[in-house]
C-alpha cells in the first residue's frame, strides 16, 4: 500500500501562531529534528501537528536514546505470550491462564505534585495492564526519596504514599510489594516506579493493533480536560528551579471513575465487540491514536469536535496533547456500538464514536468539518529519531580489602545502628497505609517474605511478585549493578518457592547526552541482558525515564526490576519468617565477606567504596535451584536471601519478622567476623529448616556450599563469642525510625 | 441461606464477601446492582466494602441514597437481617440502618491490618459461634473508622447489648493500644435494635482460609448459616 497524498492540507486555526525556531525549541524538538519533519510533511506543520510529532518524538515516547540499547535485552522464552512493544508483556501460568504486568515511572511528575504523580502513576499502570484485558490482582511500588535530611523528602514520602494507597485502595487492588530506599542523589529527582500484575485467559488478550477498513474508532472513560498537557514532553527534559512552574503539566487522577472503567471494560471484553483497545497515557490521545493506527498499518480520521470535553473552549492542539487520566481509545468490529454504548452507560462513563480506520495511512484530524491535521503516519513512526548517543562505561571500581575495614568496636550498636538506617527500617508505616489484604489473595504480606505471594484467583496456584534494584551498586560498576538487580529478583522470587518466570523494567537515569550517563545505561542493560540470558528470565516490558537530573546533578543509575514467578501449590510455599523454635539455620552459598558498596561501610564510616560484590551468574542459578527444589520437598519452613546489610541483617530480619530469637556460630573460615556478618556475597539464602541433615546430604550430592550455623529459639539473637541482643530492642529500632521521621515537625 | 450482595458504583470487596459466601454455603450469592428497585428474595443483605461513589461527599452518603437502598430498608424493617462491613457500615450508617457515625481515622491516614476484636456478645446471629468475650483476630483497611456516636446513644447501645465487637490488644484488654482509629469506647461494630442488622469496620470475610490471613471470620458467616438455613 502506497500513503495518499495528502488531498486535503489542513486550515490554519484563529490566532495561530507562525511556527519559530523559539516554537520549535518549546516544544523539545532539536532543529534537526524539525527538519526531519519538514521533510515529512513536505510543508510547514500547523501547530497541532508541530505538537503531534512532539509528542511522538519526546524521549518519553520514541524511547530514541534507548532504544538501541534495549534491542540487547532477552525477551523469548517459550512462556512468553507477548514480549516489549504493548501496553504490558503477557506471560503463560498453566491452564489457560496468563500473568500481564508491567512496570512504569512517574518521577517528574511526582516530584512536582507528589500526591496526584504518585496517584496517577498507579492509574496509568493498571490502565496499562486492564486494556489487555486482565483483571489486575496486585500492586508494587518501588520507591526512591532524597536524603531523610532534605527539606523536601518528608513531604514527599507523605504525597506519594497517600497518593499511591489514595488510587489503589479505592480501586480495590491490593499493593502487596515494593521497595523504599533513601540517598542524597535523588534529592531534587525523586523516583516512582508503579507495577501492576493481572490475569486473563490467554485466550482472551487485547491488543492494540487497529484492523478492519471503515472501523468505528471509539473513545471512553473521562472527559478530556486541560490536565498534563505536554506531560511527556516535560518527562523528557531535566530540572531546573522553574520545574515546580510545571505543575499544570501534571494530570489529576479520579480513582473511581477508573474502577467503573476497569469495570465497564472487562465487561465489554467478555463480549467479541473490540478489536483492538488502548489506554490514553504519556500524550494521550495523540500516541494512543498513532500507535493503534500504526501497528494495524492503516490510516484514522477522527472528527476530534466529538471528543467529550470537560470544559468549554478548548482546542484541537490541547484534545491532541491532553494526558487527563482514565480515557481509552478502541476499535470496534462495525454494528457493535450500540451494545457497547450501553454498558458505557450503565457505568456512566462517557462513549463517542470518534472517527473510522481508513487505507491511507494518513491520520486525518478535523475540527468542525476543517481539516487541522492531515500527517502521515509511517514516516512519523520510522522515521523518528533514533540516536547511537557516545557512551562511556564506568570503570570497575578497585576491590575493597575486608582486612582494612575497621570492625565495630560495639557489635549491639552496629546492629541496632543498620536495623534503624533509612534503607532498612521498617516500611510498615507506608504499607499500612495500602490495602495488601483486599480480594482475600495475599498470602506473603510485605516484611513477611522476599517476595509477595498472591494466590490466582479461583486457583491454588500463586504468583511471587518482587521489585529490586540496588543502585549503589550500579553506580559503583553498572554491569555488576544491572546483573546484580535481575539476579536478586530472581533471588527473591526463589526464596519463596516460586519458579522465576520473566521480569518488567524501568529503567530511570540521568541525562542520555552525558556520555557517562549513556554509558551507565549501556552497562546496566549488558548486565542485565546477561542474567537474564543465564538464569532464563526473558524481559516482556518495561519503561525508560531518561533525564532524571536536577541542576546537573543525576540520580544514582536505578534499573528497577520488576518480577514475576509461579507456584503450582501454594502450600509448599515460604516466607522469612522464624516461628518454630529449636529448627536449623542453614547458610546456603559461599560466604567470601564483600564489604565494598556494603550498607555496613556505608551506615558505619560513611563510605561508599570499592567494587560491588561479583555476580556469578552460574551460581546464583546453581544455588537458586538447589533452594528452591528444597522447598519443594518441603524441608524448608522459612527463607531469605541475603542482601542489603548481608547475613546478620538477614538473621535479624527473619526473627523480629516472626518472633523466634535464634543463637549462632561462626564457621572457623579465617574471614574477619564483621566481614562474615556483613559481607554483601552474592548468592546466599539463610534457611530455617528441621531437616538440616537432608539439606546438607543433598547439598554436598550437587557441589552446593551449606553449613548449619546454629538454631532458633529463644528472645534473642546471639552469635556465640561476638553479640546477643534481644529481639525486642532490635525490633524497636527497627519499627521506630520511620514514623518517628515522618510524625517530626521541624 | 440464600446471600444477597448489593453492588454500588465504586463497591471493590463485593467479591471477597461473595467469596466467602461461597466458600462457606456452597452457593453463589446473589449480586444486586444499586440501579435495581427490587431484587430476589434472600436470607441475607449484605452491604459489601468499597468505595461507593469514590467516598465524594461523605462515605457512604451517596449510595444510602440510591434506589436499591430503598428495598433495603425496607427489607431491614421486616427483620431481614443485613450484614454491613467497612464502606457498608458507612452506608448503613448514612441509612439510618444502624446508631452512629464514622469519622476520619484519628490518624487522619488509610489504615490495613490486622487488628484484633473483643465479640461483646454471642447472643445475635452474627456472634452465635464465638463465645462472649472471645478474641478474635481479622484485617481492617478503611480511611474513614473512627466510630462516634453521642452520650445518651452510647449508654442506649451499652445498656441494649448493642456494641457488637470492640477493638483490643491481643489478650483481649480494651484500651487505646488496640484501637486503630479512634473509635469512641473502641467501638468497631454495632447492632440495630433488634440485633438484625450488624455494621462493622473490619473484614470478617478477609480472615476465612488459613494462609490468608487466618479463619476467624470464618465463624461469624457459619453462624448465619445455622440460624438463617
Amino acid at each position: 500500500m502506497t500513503i495518499a497524498k495528502e488531498k486535503n492540507p489542513p486550515v490554519k486555526l484563529p490566532n495561530e501562531p507562525t511556527i519559530t525556531p523559539a516554537i520549535v525549541a518549546e516544544h523539545g524538538l532539536s532543529p534537526d529534528e524539525y527538519q526531519r519533519v519538514l521533510t515529512i510533511m513536505g510543508r510547514e506543520p500547523t501547530m497541532v501537528e508541530l505538537g503531534i510529532f512532539s509528542a511522538m518524538w519526546s524521549e518519553h515516547c520514541s524511547y530514541k536514546s534507548s532504544k538501541v540499547w534495549l534491542k540487547k535485552l532477552p525477551t523469548e522464552a517459550p512462556w512468553v505470550i507477548q514480549g516489549p512493544g504493548e501496553n504490558a508483556g503477557v506471560i503463560d501460568i498453566g491452564d489457560g491462564q496468563a500473568a500481564i504486568f508491567k512496570m512504569e515511572s512517574h518521577n517528574h511528575p511526582s516530584y512536582i505534585e507528589p500526591y496526584q504523580g504518585a496517584a496517577t502513576g498507579v492509574g496509568g499502570i493498571l490502565r496499562d495492564v486492564f486494556t489487555m484485558g486482565a483483571r489486575p490482582i496486585a500492586n508494587l511500588n518501588a520507591l526512591r526519596f532524597g536524603d531523610p535530611a532534605h527539606p523536601k523528602t518528608r513531604h514527599l514520602v507523605s504525597g506519594v504514599v497517600a497518593g499511591i494507597g489514595g488510587y489503589g485502595n479505592c480501586m480495590g487492588i491490593p499493593t502487596v510489594g515494593g521497595e523504599t530506599n533513601f540517598h542524597a542523589a535523588y534529592n531534587g529527582n525523586i523516583l516512582v516506579n508503579a507495577m501492576t500484575v493481572g490475569i486473563a485467559p490467554t485466550d482472551r488478550i487485547f491488543y492494540a493493533a487497529a484492523a478492519g477498513l471503515g472501523n468505528p474508532m471509539v473513545y471512553v472513560g473521562s472527559k478530556t480536560g486541560r490536565d498534563g498537557i505536554h506531560g511527556a514532553t516535560m518527562s523528557s527534559t531535566e530540572f531546573n528551579e522553574d520545574s515546580e512552574s510545571k505543575r499544570p503539566t501534571v494530570q489529576v487522577g479520579d480513582p473511581f471513575v477508573e474502577k467503573l472503567l476497569l469495570e465497564a471494560c472487562l465487561e465489554l471484553m467478555a463480549t467479541d465487540a473490540i478489536v483492538a483497545i488502548q489506554d490514553m497515557g504519556a500524550a494521550g490521545l495523540t500516541s494512543s491514536s498513532f500507535e493503534m493506527a500504526a501497528k494495524g498499518g492503516l490510516g484514522l480520521e477522527m472528527a476530534l469536535d466529538k471528543v467529550p470535553m470537560r470544559e468549554e473552549g478548548m482546542n484541537p492542539y490541547e484534545l491532541m496533547l491532553s494526558e487527563s487520566q482514565e480515557r481509552m481509545l478502541m476499535v470496534l468490529k462495525p454494528g457493535r456500538e450500540e451494545e457497547a454504548r450501553k454498558i458505557f452507560e450503565k457505568w456512566e462513563l462517557d462513549f463517542a464514536v470518534i472517527g473510522h480506520l481508513t487505507d491511507t495511512e494518513r491520520m486525518v484530524l478535523s475540527w468542525h468539518g476543517d481539516i487541522v491535521a492531515n500527517i502521515p503516519i509511517p514516516p512519523l513512526v520510522t522515521s523518528a529519531p533514533m540516536y547511537e548517543r557516545p557512551w562511556k562505561l564506568t570503570k570497575l571500581p578497585a576491590v575493597l580489602d575486608a582486612a582494612k575495614v575497621p570492625a565495630p568496636t560495639d557489635w549491639k550498636a552496629s546492629l541496632l545502628k543498620l536495623m534503624g538506617c533509612p534503607d532498612l527500617a521498617s516500611k510498615a508505616w507506608i504499607w499500612h497505609q495500602y490495602d495488601h489484604l483486599i480480594m482475600g489473595n495475599t498470602a506473603i504480606r510485605p516484611q513477611d517474605g522476599d517476595a509477595a505471594l498472591v494466590r490466582v484467583p479461583g486457583t491454588y496456584k500463586g504468583l511471587a511478585i518482587t521489585s529490586d534494584c540496588t543502585p549503589r551498586y550500579v553506580q559503583a560498576h553498572p554491569e555488576t549493578g544491572g546483573r546484580q538487580a535481575v539476579a536478586e529478583a530472581w533471588r527473591n522470587i526463589t526464596a519463596t518457592g516460586a519458579e522465576p518466570l520473566a521480569i518488567t523494567d524501568n529503567m530511570n537515569f540521568g541525562n542520555p547526552q552525558k556520555p557517562e550517563i549513556m554509558g551507565q545505561f549501556a552497562g546496566a542493560v549488558m548486565g542485565m541482558a546477561e542474567a537474564c540470558k543465564v538464569l532464563n528470565f526473558p524481559v516482556v516490558s518495561g519503561n525508560v525515564s531518561l533525564y532524571n537530573e536536577t541542576e546537573g546533578k543525576p540520580i544514582l543509575p536505578t534499573p528497577t526490576i520488576g518480577a514475576v514467578g509461579v507456584i503450582n501449590d501454594l502450600s509448599k510455599a515460604v516466607g522469612s519468617r522464624l516461628i518454630q523454635a529449636g529448627i536449623s539455620l542453614v547458610l546456603v552459598g559461599e560466604t567470601k565477606g564483600w564489604l565494598g558498596q556494603s550498607l555496613y561501610l556505608r551506615e558505619m564510616f560513611g563510605r561508599e567504596e570499592g567494587a560491588p560484590p561479583p555476580v556469578d551468574l552460574e551460581v546464583e542459578r546453581h544455588n537458586g535451584d538447589f533452594v528452591r527444589d528444597q522447598i519443594d520437598r518441603g524441608r524448608i519452613v522459612a527463607c531469605h536471601d541475603l542482601s542489603d546489610g548481608g547475613l546478620l541483617v538477614a538473621l535479624a530480619e527473619m526473627c523480629i519478622a516472626g518472633g523466634v530469637g535464634a543463637e549462632i556460630t561462626l564457621p572457623a573460615t579465617g574471614i574477619p567476623s564483621h566481614a562474615f556478618l556483613y559481607g554483601e556475597d552474592q548468592a546466599r539464602y539463610l534457611v530455617a529448616s528441621p531437616r538440616a541433615d537432608k539439606i546438607l546430604n543433598t547439598a554436598a550430592k550437587r557441589g552446593v556450599p551449606a553449613v548449619v550455623l546454629g538454631n532458633t529459639g529463644g528472645a534473642a539473637l546471639t552469635v556465640k563469642g561476638v553479640l546477643s541482643v534481644a529481639l525486642s530492642d532490635i525490633k524497636a529500632v527497627h519499627e521506630a525510625w520511620l514514623p518517628d521521621y515522618m510524625n517530626r515537625t521541624e | 441461606m440464600k446471600a444477597a450482595v448489593l453492588v454500588f458504583p465504586g463497591s471493590n470487596r463485593e467479591g471477597d464477601v461473595a467469596q466467602a459466601i461461597e466458600l462457606i454455603t456452597g452457593r453463589k450469592p446473589q449480586m444486586v446492582w444499586h440501579g435495581a428497585g427490587d431484587f430476589d428474595k434472600a436470607d441475607l443483605i449484605v452491604l459489601p466494602g468499597g468505595f461507593s461513589y469514590g467516598d465524594y461527599l461523605r462515605c457512604g452518603a451517596m449510595a444510602a441514597q440510591s434506589p436499591v437502598m430503598a428495598e433495603v430498608k425496607r427489607r431491614a424493617a421486616q427483620g431481614v437481617p443485613v450484614l454491613a462491613i467497612c464502606n457498608g457500615f458507612q452506608i448503613a450508617a448514612e441509612a439510618g440502618l444502624v446508631p452512629g457515625v464514622l469519622m476520619r481515622n484519628e490518624n487522619l491516614k488509610f489504615i490495613c491490618g490486622d487488628v484484633h476484636l473483643k465479640v461483646e456478645t454471642s447472643q445475635s446471629l452474627f456472634t452465635n459461634r464465638y463465645q462472649a468475650g472471645q478474641v478474635i483476630k481479622v484485617p481492617v483497611a478503611h480511611a474513614e473508622g473512627n466510630y462516634f456516636a453521642d452520650e445518651d446513644t452510647l449508654k442506649r447501645l451499652e445498656d441494649r447489648g448493642q456494641v457488637a465487637f470492640r477493638y483490643c490488644a491481643p489478650d483481649g484488654t480494651v484500651d487505646g493500644s488496640g484501637n486503630p482509629n479512634g473509635s469512641i469506647r473502641n467501638i468497631a461494630g454495632v447492632y440495630n435494635e433488634t440485633k438484625t442488622v450488624l455494621g462493622l469496620m473490619p473484614h470478617p470475610e478477609n480472615a476465612i482460609e488459613p494462609i490468608f490471613g487466618g479463619t476467624d471470620g470464618k465463624a461469624l458467616f457459619e453462624g448465619l448459616v445455622e440460624a438463617l438455613s
